[in-house]
């Protein structure tokens, strides 16, 4: 339904400006994750019918009125994919920290030109 | 009826995320983050989609927040064995 | 100052593009067209009742396959950024956990794992399927390593575990190209009887195969990141 697509929108945008405005490197990894809960409940919020029910099927339950399977299905995947890539991203920040006992991104410029 | 528990729930999830960004401690923020993932489940139930109301409360609320403070106590923890020596 | 401005400027933008969707969608009133193909033939051709598990085991496997792989590589990262380097190691004495955790974790644990077997094991039949059982069996596995302080992990154990999963996962799809209509086609074993457990031909297997892996995975990164220098 609509609202939770507004919803899903204002997280995509708080996490936006959480990545990109921060300076420690464990809240831009924050916002990351916001960023993905955010995307993951826009797509789920496609496929809702009205009046629908959860796509199980029984002897009760006509086919013709329960909701879009497919959108699930795409979240199911990315729900464990985000888990994945935020677990790499915290390992990274780790030996960041052992190299130069900082957490602040102002200390790591030496690829800027 | 639906309407106004998700309005209430999507006022929670953005003071939530406003809390993560602007908080003064990390373990706050980390909270304030698994927090997010719970209230989304709860969305995804309304919503007639309990698979991925399991596993967001599984893997977004519950695993990440362990990451998270894993690589904390890491990065603390190397702070002390280095004040030892 | 002028930084936050060029900042603010650039959300709203991507905020415009996010309105413009709002606007126009329409919640819809009966299923599109393609959805209701599948929920038909996931009835009648695979079989099983719970239709997201059809798609993701049948209908859309490749893309099942492919997460594995990305899991697969997430672990191989972390296990090999957080490797031990110099043998020396500092021994930080770990005290024990309080009586009340583990004799909580001595009753919780088998019913947990249970739990995460079941879980996986009627993926078909009702909410659920072999990630969320894997996801289980992973939590169980945590409560263990934070209650008894000097407990470890067996490494071979795992691999050996995750290793034959993953190849059995493979080997039971290229069947599929022999025996039925193409890879990780179900219908190698036979569909039988609406709504039982031993129905919908191969996704029970398949999904336990997935189940376990999955759970394997998540327990070698949370040791991976578990164990101290």
């Amino acid at each position: 339904m609509i609202l939770v697509s507004i919803i899903g929108a204002l997280l995509v945008l708080i996490g936006l400006w959480g990545m990109l405005t921060q300076k420690n490197i464990i809240k831009i990894i924050i916002g990351f994750s916001i960023i993905d809960t955010g995307t993951h409940l826009l797509i789920v919020s496609i496929g809702y019918i009205k009046g629908g029910t959860a796509p199980i099927i029984d002897k009760t339950i006509a086919r013709s009125s329960v909701v879009d399977p497919l959108p699930s299905a795409l979240v199911l995947t990315a729900i464990v994919i985000g888990l994945a890539v935020t677990a790499l991203m915290l390992v990274y920040a780790i030996q960041l920290y052992k190299q130069k006992r900082s957490l602040d991104i102002n200390d790591y410029k030496e690829l800027k030109c | 009826m639906y309407i106004i528990i998700i309005s209430v729930l999507g006022i929670t999830m953005i003071t939530a995320a406003f809390t993560a960004i602007y908080a003064r401690k990390l373990v706050t923020s980390i909270i304030a983050a698994g927090v997010i993932g719970l209230f989304a489940s709860i969305i995804y139930l309304l919503l007639a989609a309990p698979d991925v109301a399991m596993t967001e409360a599984a893997i977004g609320s519950a695993l990440t927040t362990v990451v998270f403070l894993y690589a904390l106590n890491k990065i603390y923890r190397f702070n002390e064995g280095e004040k030892n020596d | 100052m002028i930084k936050r401005f060029v900042t603010f400027l650039l959300i709203l933008l991507v905020g415009f593009f996010f309105v413009s969707y709002v606007v126009k969608v329409k919640p819809a009133d009966k299923l599109p067209s393609l959805a209701n193909d599948y929920v038909n033939k996931g009835i009648d051709d695979v079989g099983s009742a719970n239709i997201v598990t059809a798609v993701v085991v049948t209908f859309r496997g490749l893309d099942t396959l492919g997460e594995v792989s990305v899991l697969f590589i997430a672990t191989a990262g972390v296990g090999f950024l957080m490797r031990i380097e110099d043998k020396k190691s500092k021994l930080i004495k770990k005290r024990p956990a309080s009586e009340l955790l583990r004799t909580g974790t001595n009753f919780l644990m088998p019913l947990i794992f249970l739990f995460g077997i079941y879980i996986f094991l009627h993926g078909h039949l009702t909410p659920g399927g072999g990630f969320q059982g894997g996801v289980v069996i992973a939590t169980g596995v945590l409560l263990l390593l934070l209650a008894f302080t000097s407990s470890d992990i067996n490494h071979t154990l795992l691999n050996i575990t995750e290793s034959f999963s993953g190849a059995f996962y493979v080997t039971i799809g290229a069947l599929g190209l022999f025996l039925a209509a193409g890879f990780l086609d179900n219908r190698i074993l036979p569909v039988g009887h609406f709504g039982k457990l031993l129905s919908a031909g191969a996704i029970p297997v398949i999904y336990s195969l997935i189940g376990i892996k999955v759970g394997s995975e998540l327990v070698g990164i949370l040791d991976s990141l578990h164990k101290d220098e």
